[in-house]
């Protein structure tokens, strides 16, 4: 049986590309380091736009990056249903890119946040919640500094009508409250999906909780959804 | 300002003159202004080199001593870990978010330039009382300038310490470690690479501007006054983008055997980059100052020579390699200038528009400066007074939750929630515990590392508290079963013009040496940072020390805290009516007088034997360093880490008090699974040191005999919330 090969992208200044294809091969997948400025996505089954600076966040965090040339190859992918997953910077660039609705800004408290965070799936319809199940919760780390997400109230009532949020920042038991959110997000929002579900992005770092002995490990199912997902692309 | 040229640029009339004599001839503008800042303090150690050369500096661990960029240490298997400390205090007091940023960037250059990748970041800070509104300025603007040039390079900040004194309202200390790995084969050092004659010196990173000129000379070699303001323009500005591409690419160009030599260009920019590096090389350069990429056309040459424009590095490049280099450099967005050729002859020849604007012997500026045996006078003992001899009827209840608010004591939580801890992924323990544990990757082998000063010591007598900072140092170590290897450190003082100070300096180093020499822990480099005064206020001699050890398996590293219940509890050493200098004196009794602890070298040792060896044998549950607040709040931090209490019963004939606030040393705290106790105690026993089993683990409440009965809960709300009421962020 093949392995799915999980194509990471670096733009300038990612800082988790590494983690990120450590954390696939940890998980059985093939890592693919694909860079910024290529037009080629490598025969990839599923992309994933790591955490970082890119670009040191100049202008507005992702939205340089949105605009490499390797994301026109991202887009194409994903119209045509591949697994794409957006990490911190990642969905920052998917958000810019317009793969996604909304905007991250600065975090509520205008202060930089590093913590263990637990988040409430809210749906198994996309690539990598397919193997959970609503209303669970995993834990993950969070670190960013511009994390709130923010929609127009269209977008919003769009979003949430249409359930496309896929995590949202809660208590251990799922409960949420204003305690839980590191960065003041609308309606806790952790992270979102497209219509199709293909494409996810969310600021925690699943690539930073696979591997017990350095942090929690909610990022193991996630990781694991992505790779089935990608495996059945193999086979499709 | 009619006073002479080298006066305002800082040198002396005797250096001036020792620089005419070196020349021949008396020095341009230009020259004038690349002697001042290569014979700054801050560059030179002119008044701590003779101190310097007492200390220990070699051992089997070590691969690199003082005198690179940063020490290396070997760990096995081909593998070294690179680590250096440095100040960046100056700076910060006046431009705090900038200062501290430009401070980890400068460290982590420094780590690079060695060859190493940058996995660590450690920042020991000291500021002034956080009731003042200032002092709570520069405490957020630190934290938020080391986040956000940390977090934004990839390197995960792990640890460091906080203190807080007095005389740090005028003076913060911003201290900056940085730890790298790579194969002790491919260190760059000044053995390892040789330069060519006719070999191309390229500049590549940023552009250089106006920015920090005189930094060295101006900012960090004299004291901070009335009008610190108006040296605004002396502080760097960073940008930790480039610092990140600066990263991967200094590594590839390294890998990719590419390079003859390398340096980070640091203090004194271009100036001290270009004399060291051909120094170093036995060779002098042409330079031509045209080719540098500039961000003001109109620079003079005397600014392009000592701007500290940060994120620029200088690689000596045979040219047969000079395309690749480019190419390489290009790829991650960085532009490159091949600024100088190394000559036979040792002279620098610095042209500007085809003119020669500076010709001085390479040697002359990195190695000749000035040494001083500046006078020194043991200071008038202020109070004498033994706060052991205080009668104390207090609540010792409230006593230690007046000791666990101290903001020295308190949880930094607020601190480090801003930190990326765990980019990298190899992040196994980090700032909650007492030594951070970073896994070497590809390997099962642990990094650990920890920093500390001891200032309240070093104020009653300066040989002590060097000598207990690196006791301290490497206890926090130890308390995670690594062996402590070897020492960096950064020496933070007043001014050494006044013999006080000097003699506070020289006793540190005397301290410094004797723990060194006990330990087996030599020093590997550090950086020294004087003139941390203002007007009559000196900071307390604190030497903060850099600890490294290695674990060779991080999954047998040992937690700080209880991780359940059922465990026993053991004090290993020995409690003495010691308060002098402790938290407690401080925050309950008021008394900043008498002596620090003893330190017993021998002991000490006997207690990280003991702490290793159990770790090896995996019978410890936790570990942790009794040192700051004594007994009550290692057990304290304990409880709150694990969300386990404990009940214990005091195993002296101590007044309660002294028994749970002494700060006594070599001692610590370690829970041990009942099973386990008969190994404990056999290993304890050979190797003389002496435990007492105090008491258990377990149940919400943590009580000691007679004296303390308080919940976990309530521990943790006042220790967790102590700092952020002080910011009016809790109540």
């Amino acid at each position: 049986m093949s392995q799915p090969r999980i194509g990471v992208v670096t733009f300038p200044g990612s800082l988790d590309d590494g983690d990120a294809l450590r954390a696939v091969s940890t998980m059985g997948g093939e890592g693919v380091a694909l860079w910024h400025a290529d037009h080629e996505l490598r025969d990839v089954d599923a992309v994933i736009l790591p955490g970082g600076f890119s670009y040191g966040d100049y202008l507005r965090c992702g939205a340089i990056a949105a605009r490499a040339p390797i994301m026109a190859e991202v887009a194409g992918f994903a119209s045509r249903g591949g697994p794409v997953l957006g990490i911190c910077n990642g969905f920052q660039i998917l958000c810019e890119a317009g793969l996604l609705p909304g905007a991250l800004i600065r975090n509520r408290s205008l202060r930089f946040v590093c913590d263990d965070v637990w988040l409430r799936i809210e749906t198994a319809q996309t690539c990598v919640t397919n193997g959970l199940t609503p209303g669970e919760t995993i834990e993950i780390p969070v670190k960013h500094g511009e994390g709130q997400w923010v929609a127009t109230a269209d977008q919003l009532e769009r979003v949430e009508g249409e359930g496309l949020v896929v995590f949202r920042y809660s208590a251990r038991d799922g409960r949420l409250e204003d305690a839980y959110n590191p960065n003041g997000a609308t309606n806790h929002v952790a992270g979102i999906r497209n219509d199709a579900g293909n494409v996810v992005g969310l600021m925690p770092h699943p690539e930073h909780a696979v591997d017990p002995d350095v942090g929690p490990t909610g990022g193991q199912s996630l990781f694991a959804s992505l790779l089935a997902t990608a495996l059945a692309e193999v086979g499709a | 300002m009619n006073e002479p040229l080298h006066r305002q640029l800082g040198l002396r009339d005797d250096e001036h003159e020792r620089i005419v004599a070196t020349l021949g001839r008396q020095p341009n503008r230009a020259e004038l202004a690349m002697y001042a800042v290569m014979w700054s303090e801050h560059c030179s150690y002119k008044s701590s080199k003779i101190h310097l050369q007492t200390l220990p500096t070699e051992g089997p661990a070590v691969l690199v001593g003082p005198g690179q960029d940063a020490g290396a240490v070997d760990i096995g298997d081909g593998d070294a870990v690179v680590f250096k400390m440095e100040s960046h205090s100056h700076p910060s007091a006046i431009e705090p978010y900038q200062g501290a940023a430009t401070g980890v960037g400068g460290i982590v250059r420094d780590i690079i330039s060695m060859g190493a990748r940058p996995v660590a970041l450690l920042d020991p800070l000291m500021f002034g009382p956080l009731t003042e509104p200032r002092n709570r300025w520069l405490f957020e603007g630190v934290v938020a300038g080391i986040g956000g040039y940390g977090n934004c390079i990839g390197v995960p900040t792990v640890g460091g310490e906080i203190r807080f004194a007095e005389a740090h309202s005028s003076n913060p200390c911003v201290n900056v470690m940085c730890v790298g790995l790579a194969k002790a084969d491919e260190l760059v050092t000044a053995q390892s690479l040789t330069p060519h004659v006719g070999s191309l010196m390229v500049l590549y990173g940023a552009a250089t501007g106006r920015d920090g000129i005189g930094g060295v000379s101006v900012l960090a070699s004299a004291t901070l006054d009335e009008g610190a303001e108006a040296s605004r323009p002396s502080v760097q500005i960073g940008d930790p983008f480039a610092e990140k591409l600066l990263i991967e690419a200094s590594l590839e160009l390294i890998r990719g055997g590419l390079l003859e030599g390398l340096q980070d260009l640091g203090g004194a920019g271009i100036t001290c980059a270009l004399s060291e590096s051909a120094a170093r090389a036995g060779m002098g350069a042409e330079v031509d100052l045209d080719a540098v990429p500039l961000r003001a056309a109109d620079m003079e040459p005397f600014e392009i020579l000592t701007s500290e424009s940060q994120e620029r590095m200088l690689a000596i490049v045979h040219p047969d390699q000079l395309g690749d280099v480019r190419a390489l450099c290009a790829r991650w967005g960085l532009q490159t200038a091949v600024i100088a050729t190394l000559v036979d002859g040792g002279i620098l020849t610095i042209r500007r528009g085809g003119e020669i604007v500076a010709e001085v012997p390479a040697r002359s500026l990195a190695d000749d400066g000035p040494t001083y045996d500046r006078p020194r006078a043991e200071p008038a003992r202020a109070d004498a007074a033994d706060p052991a001899l205080t009668p104390f009827d207090g609540d010792l209840s409230d006593a230690l939750l007046t000791v666990l608010a101290a903001p020295g004591i308190a949880s930094k939580r607020w601190v480090w929630r801003q930190y990326d801890r765990v980019v990298q992924g190899n992040t196994v323990a980090g700032p909650e515990s007492d030594g951070a544990v970073i896994r070497v990757p590809g390997t099962l082998k642990g990094v650990v590392v920890s920093s500390d000063g001891k200032g309240r010591f070093g104020r009653l007598d300066p040989y002590l508290g060097a000598a207990h900072a690196v006791a301290e140092a490497a206890r926090n170590v130890a308390v995670t079963g690594a062996r402590p290897l070897a020492i960096t450190n950064c020496l933070n003082f007043g001014n050494p013009e006044r013999p006080e100070v000097m003699w506070q300096f020289a006793e540190s180093i005397r301290g410094m040496r004797d723990a060194c020499e006990g330990l087996g822990t030599p020093v590997t480099g550090g950086n020294v940072s004087f003139y941390n005064e203002s007007g009559d206020s000196a900071i307390d001699p604190t030497p903060v020390i850099g600890m490294l050890g290695a674990l060779p398996d991080y999954r047998l590293r040992v937690q700080s805290s209880f991780p359940q219940a059922g465990l026993a509890i053991y004090l290993c050493g020995e409690t003495a009516a010691e308060l002098g200098g402790s938290e407690f004196a401080e925050a309950v009794l008021g008394e900043t007088g008498g002596m620090p602890p003893a330190l017993d070298l021998a002991r000490e040792r006997a207690l990280i034997d003991l702490l290793v060896a159990a770790a090896e044998e995996a019978v410890l549950a936790s570990a942790h360093d009794c040192g700051d607040g004594g007994l009550a709040v290692a057990l304290a931090e304990c409880a709150i880490g694990g969300g386990h209490g404990f009940a214990i019963t005091l195993p002296t004939d101590l007044p309660a008090h002294i028994a749970l606030f002494s700060e006594s040393a070599a001692r610590a705290i370690v829970s041990v699974a009942p099973v386990d106790e008969g190994r404990f105690r056999a290993l304890a026993s050979t190797h003389g040191v002496p435990v007492a089993r105090i008491g258990e683990t377990g149940g919400p409440r943590t009580v000691i005999d007679g004296a303390i009965d308080l919940t976990v809960t309530a521990l943790t709300d006042v220790w967790e919330l102590a700092i952020p009421r002080l910011l009016g962020e809790a109540v």
